[in-house]
């Protein structure tokens, strides 16, 4: 016989109790990488922006746009590569329900902007030759059975009236992080129409992406942006796309605070839970550790076992958690509104919080019953009954 | 030579609350090696505590406690710990089994401790069940034995290590009269035959009779020889 063995037996004492206590810790490891992972999807845009990425948008609100005769002003600051923009379009497709980003863009600086974004050679030149092309992420391609040419029909809002377009590019995404739910299509088409329909509306963009050579510069580089629209109609308030996700996830950073402690409340709950099991299973064996003890069992063998034992319903518990997490995000990824996360996945670091903190919870959990097992005077131990 | 277990002037008080009770009182006692000596005496006369000292669970207040040449009383409890399972075998009144554990791996648990290779473990524990008679039950819990059995188990564990002593604290109070008689027969086989020395606290004067020397307890102090 081994400890091993022997700590595998006691764990298993009271198989009920036992089983309760781990999937106890199961659940609650579920939970937490649940919220972990919601928490991970919101920031997601922040992890995945570039620091070359400089995001200039109307000082006032988002919402209102920048006139495009920008784009030739932005340009010619020192520092500035490349200067792209993108336009809101909102509009319904199929149905209400059915959501991911829509965007204006000029095709043909976008991929540079972009190049996490990947499209063949052809797919890039028939999207850029076509007016009424778009391109579409992987995501929702197969989500809506998009082939190359379908066409799309859209209904405006912000832009009302019918729009068709067509798809000529289904891009795939660099990494697992880079939202691969986009549908983008020419600015230019967009603007035709606003001549037409509502010239007040034309010529005017959403927002400008400004790619930066040097992101050590970006500081310096916005605020000369700024400065030059200083006192103007539209003064812009310029951003690394960093600060800019930053922006939108804090103005729902009350919620995912404390989605963030909830989750750490989750890890105190399997403590208390683990806590609560070992006190009581070393209470019951008061007896037997003062026979171990006469045995010649010293400290370190008491250690073993009930930290053994708390780390093996621990460990235990937590693996199981982690078993279950994976298809449950999966399928709660599929339960949700689509793209409502463009990006919804275990990171690495939630293994290994919900493991490492299982580790510390098992060891905690040891330090009670441990305490009193090497404090029991064994007269008192083999006195005791209970 | 000296006596095996040499006890001079012990006293052993305990601190209950404020109040100190003295449990045993300058006591002295000699008991040779191969000696099978029994305890007896009203309840809350010291015995358990005189046979706890003796097995090196439990601290004197005040004097010395020589067994085998080691003043037992200034060990560490570590050193404690070691002497005890080199020179001591337990045998409780209510056998004490891990209920997890088959009787195999109940009396291979004090080997444990030692260095020997798994095969000898095997070896010494099946030596250790058919001394008590039970080899055919080596792969039953303890639930699944009679009492008598079970306290065969405990002797068996007690046997493993092989010690000089075996400290009994009423081995046969849990248990019927055929059953009683078997532990007792055991525990002189191991004083005869393997020439153990044995020191047993028992109510039962049957039960005493059994061994080579009776001793009385009254509030914490021997009755001279022959006085009882
Ligand atoms: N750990 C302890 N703390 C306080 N008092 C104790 C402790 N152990 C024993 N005593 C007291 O010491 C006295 C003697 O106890 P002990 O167990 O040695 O008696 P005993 O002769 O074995 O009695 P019994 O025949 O009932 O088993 C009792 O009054 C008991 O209450
Ligand atoms: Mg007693």
């Amino acid at each position: 016989m081994s400890m091993t063995k022997l700590i595998v037996k006691n764990a298993f004492r009271h198989t009920l109790r036992v089983l309760l206590t781990i999937v106890g810790i199961s659940v609650a490891v579920v939970a937490f990488g649940m919220l972990r992972t919601v928490v991970t999807a919101w920031n997601s845009g922040v992890a995945a922006s570039s620091p070359n990425r400089l995001i200039v948008r109307q000082a006032v609100s988002f919402i209102f746009p920048l006139p495009y005769a920008y784009k030739e002003k932005i340009a010619g600051i020192p520092g500035v590569s490349t200067v792209s923009w993108l336009n809101w379009f909102g509009g319904t497709y199929i149905d209400k329900d059915q959501f991911f980003a829509r965007q204006g863009c000029d095709p043909e600086t976008l991929l540079s902007l972009y190049p996490e974004y990947k499209l063949t050679s052809t797919e890039i030149s028939a999207f850029k030759t076509d007016r009424s092309a778009c391109i579409v992420g992987i995501e929702t391609a197969k989500r809506y059975g998009l082939k190359i040419g379908d066409i799309m029909n859209m209904e405006g809002d912000i832009y009302p009236g019918s729009w068709q377009f067509t798809v000529k590019g289904i891009y795939t995404p660099r990494s697992k992080t880079d939202d691969a739910t986009q549908m983008f299509f020419h600015w230019e088409y967009l603007n035709e129409r606003m001549k037409q329909d509502d010239p007040t509306r034309a010529d005017q963009v959403g927002y400008y992406v400004v790619k930066i050579n040097d992101p050590s510069r970006s500081a310096e580089i916005s605020l000369k942006i700024d400065q030059l629209f200083k006192n103007s109609a539209a003064e812009t308030k310029t951003e690394t796309e960093g600060q800019f996700q930053q922006g939108f996830v804090s103005s729902s950073g009350a919620i995912i605070g404390a989605i963030n402690i909830m989750s750490y409340l989750i890890i105190g709950i399997i403590l208390l839970v683990l806590c609560n099991t070992m006190i009581m299973t070393s209470r019951e064996r008061t007896r037997e550790y003062a026979v171990l003890k006469s045995l010649g069992f010293t400290g370190g063998h008491l250690f073993a076992f009930i930290a053994g034992e708390a780390l093996t319903i621990s460990m235990l518990g937590a693996g199981i958690g982690i078993a279950l997490l994976i298809p449950i995000v999966q399928g709660f990824e599929s339960f949700l509104p689509r793209g409502w996360f463009p990006v919804f996945i275990i990171e690495t670091s939630t293994y290994i919080l919900a493991g490492s903190s299982a580790l510390i919870v098992g060891v905690i959990a040891a330090i009670i019953p441990l305490y009193r097992a090497l404090t029991m005077k064994i007269v008192d131990g083999l006195r005791f009954t209970g | 030579m000296s006596a095996l277990i040499s006890i001079s002037h012990l006293t052993k008080t305990y601190k209950r609350e404020k109040q100190e009770i003295t449990v045993l009182k300058d006591l002295s006692i000699d008991i040779e090696q191969g000696d099978f000596v029994a305890l007896m005496g009203p309840s809350g006369s010291g015995k358990t505590t005189l046979l706890n000292i003796i097995a090196g669970i439990d601290r004197p207040t005040q004097g010395e406690v020589m067994i085998a040449g080691t003043n037992i009383g200034v060990l560490t409890e570590t050193e404690l710990a070691k002497w005890r399972s080199r020179h001591i075998g337990f045998i409780f009144q209510f056998y004490n089994l891990i209920p997890v554990l088959t009787a195999f791996e109940n009396v291979e648990l004090p080997l444990m401790l030692t260095p020997l290779s798994k095969s000898e473990r095997r070896r010494q524990v099946e030596l250790a069940l058919s001394v008590v008679g039970l080899a055919d039950r080596m792969d039953h819990y303890p639930r699944q034995l009679s009492g008598g059995q079970e306290q065969r188990v405990a002797i068996a564990r007690a046997i493993a290590s092989d010690p000089d002593i075996f400290v009994a604290d009423e081995p046969t109070g849990d248990l019927d009269r055929v059953s009683a008689e078997e532990i007792l027969t055991l525990l002189e086989r191991l004083n005869k035959e393997f020439g153990k020395t044995i020191v047993m606290v028992t109510h039962d004067p049957s039960a005493a009779n059994r061994a080579r020397i009776i001793h009385h307890l009254e509030k914490g102090d021997l009755i001279p020889q022959g006085q009882s």
